[in-house]
């Protein structure tokens, strides 16, 4: 028993390591050990330092104390002694932080929510319809993905303030999907390629309309596409910063990009731990989502690019 | 019952040929589309094609905030001719769009070639790269604001620990230090997103490739030029042309640093635009500067257009 046991726990290990080294390592067993560090892990070391620096010193900022801040000779600054959680409380219960992150979400939500279905429908028009001046439509609205928001803001500026939308985040909703229907458009469109048409065609027969064609069969099939589509466009409403600056005037309807810039700063030397914690807390929410959906958000990201 | 068989037939042409109209109209795949583009097509003429074309006619009048505006023809474009600070914000804005979108693409593509390598918690790495572009700039660009402080700055406190410098270096105060921030930030920001879709287009080269190189005594270098660049090329050209553009309309990374400043050394086109047009009230002439930004926009399309095109004519046109 001991013997057979044994041999078998020797295959798996054997196909455990044959599996992780297979196909991956590719030529670099090719390559001495020195070597790798100096032209591999060093450089992508210093990289990474840098890429991630930032967050560590805003992470740390806000929860030092304020004479640790402004003291670096006696504390040494890229460590914290007695951290505190001073700048977050102050930030939650004494600004109107809650409001603002509340208000980022709504907009966020609403805008990628009316985008998504925007765009599901007109992806599902451009690749299965077919109709006259499909491909002329999908271009054009490639076009719109390159119009950027700087060029438009002074005259949606005038449109939302013909509408009465102004210092509405109902005006951001409205706006923020010519931003993510290009986009997102894009991307299903993609998705939608790869269904076969088989599957229309079986549904079809069988007298399905086409609104039940793409309610059960094609959105079912599109779920990743999806996904990536809403991650990614949730990320860039959250993002956005000159419509918000534009529209939004009062304090309370702001959200978090344009308050962290508008309310904070107010030439304080000790502004700068609630500062950073607000960038912080602004950051954490979508980090969070990131981390859940690392393969959506890439492939929605290349596979905009790719297309 | 003839009658009734010999009546059929012409009834059932009938039908065919002239359906009721709202039953053509139910069928026909053209009028489906058209209720199915619909919502998609009324945000981008509502919020995107009428803006764009309103934003030129702006750019004719002299409207202010408050107060709407009469034709003026070229009298906007005429003052900014003539207008220092416009011609300094286009520098600046040239300039930060060369220099950070090259070096974007040379650290992307070194950044996205040594992700491709074998190594230890690979896909752990290469989601951690990512982080930067995933965070709202502005949030990013508060924590630069935060290590560029004239005072507390921990680049300046850690060069005079080291003992290159001898007193803190004003990073936004003085004009080109203020420039060369921004334009480090910006990098910061645009590396992960090169890097990210580099490595996606790197992934798709076939390994056999390299190695029948190898065996044929090509070196690293040779490998690089003659494999993976050519085979890169379309995805470096549309991956350049976004970074481009995007870097070229920047608002919020100046704006949340400098606001333009120091002395205008840091103004972009776009935040020149806001400064004008929002916060001074002159929405004509604000709108003349983003409308200005129009044709720098339409020559960098145009430039990757004809790059992708020729490339394809180089490898055949079916190669898409």
């Amino acid at each position: 028993m001991t013997d057979s046991t044994l041999q078998s726990k020797k295959i798996v290990a054997g196909a455990q390591a044959l599996a992780q080294t297979d196909d991956t390592e590719g030529m670099s067993y090719l390559e001495s050990l020195p070597k790798r560090l100096v032209t591999l892990y060093l450089p992508l070391f210093v990289i990474l330092i840098v890429l991630l620096f930032p967050f560590y010193w805003m992470a740390l900022t806000s929860i030092k104390p304020d004479e640790q801040l402004i003291d670096m000779n006696t504390y040494n600054p890229f460590w914290v002694v007695h951290p505190t959680l001073k700048h977050i409380s102050k930030l939650l219960f004494e600004t109107e932080y809650p409001r603002w992150l509340w208000n980022t979400m709504y907009v966020a939500v609403g805008a990628t929510t009316l985008s998504i279905i925007a765009s599901v429908l007109a992806a599902y028009a451009i690749v299965r319809l077919r109709f006259k001046g499909a491909d002329a439509v999908g271009v054009l609205i490639f076009f719109a993905y390159l119009v950027p928001p700087s060029i438009l803001f002074i005259p949606l500026a005038s449109v939302i303030q013909a509408y009465g939308l102004f210092d509405s985040p109902l005006s951001l909703i409205l706006v923020y999907p010519t931003l993510l229907i290009p986009f997102s458009t894009w991307l299903l469109m993609g998705y939608f390629k790869t269904i076969p048409y088989e599957l229309e065609e079986c549904a079809l027969i069988d007298g399905a309309s086409r609104w039940q064609i793409l309610v059960k069969i094609i959105l079912p099939l599109a779920v990743p596409g999806l996904i990536s589509a809403f991650i990614f466009s949730f990320t860039l409403c959250w993002n956005e910063f000159i419509y918000a600056l534009t529209f939004l005037q009062s304090t309370p309807n702001k959200t978090v990009p344009v308050a962290i810039v508008n309310e904070f700063v107010d030439g304080d030397v000790y502004k700068w731990g609630s500062l950073m914690a607000g960038a912080l807390v602004g950051s954490l929410p979508l980090v969070i989502l990131y981390a859940f959906f690392v393969e959506h958000y890439v492939s929605a990201m290349t596979g905009a690019v790719k297309e | 019952m003839t009658t009734v068989q010999t009546s059929m037939p012409p009834q059932a042409a009938a039908t065919v040929e002239a359906q009721p109209l709202w039953e053509r109209l139910r069928t026909s795949r053209n009028v489906l589309a058209l209720w199915f583009m619909l919502p998609a097509a009324a945000f981008l003429i509502l919020f995107l094609a009428y803006p764009l074309g309103l934003g030129i006619w702006m750019s004719f009048t002299d409207e202010r905030i408050g107060r709407a505006g009469i034709f003026v023809g070229l009298e906007n474009y005429e003052w900014l001719w003539d207008d220092a600070i416009f011609w300094l914000s286009v520098f600046n804005t040239l300039l930060y769009t060369l220099v950070a979108s090259a070096i974007k693409f040379a650290i992307g593509l070194y950044l996205a070639l040594l992700l491709n390598r074998h190594m230890p918690f690979k896909a752990m790495i290469r989601a951690v790269v990512l982080i930067p572009f995933i965070v709202p700039t502005v949030l990013s660009a508060i924590a630069f604001w935060w290590i560029y402080d004239a005072q507390f700055s921990i680049i300046s406190w850690s060069l005079i620990k080291l003992g290159l410098i001898h007193q803190n270096i004003d990073f936004l105060g003085s004009e080109n230090w203020a420039r060369g921030s921004v334009i480090f930030a910006n990098i910061w920001r645009g590396v992960p997103f090169v890097a990210i879709t580099l490595l996606a287009g790197l992934q798709t080269v076939s390994p056999s490739l390299y190695e029948a190189a190898t065996l044929d005594g090509a070196t690293d270098w040779q490998r690089f030029r003659y494999i993976t660049y050519p085979l890169l090329t379309p995805i470096i050209a549309v991956v350049m042309t976004f970074s481009v553009l995007f870097t070229f309309t920047d608002f919020q990374l100046v704006w949340a640093l400098t606001r333009g400043g120091p002395v205008n050394a840091t103004h972009l086109m776009a935040t020149l635009s806001y400064q004008r047009g929002i916060i001074s009230g002159r929405l004509g002439e604000g709108a003349a500067i983003a409308t200005a930004m129009i044709p720098f926009l339409l020559a960098a399309i145009a430039i990757s257009w004809f790059g992708m095109q020729r490339r394809k004519w180089q490898q055949g046109s079916d190669n898409d």
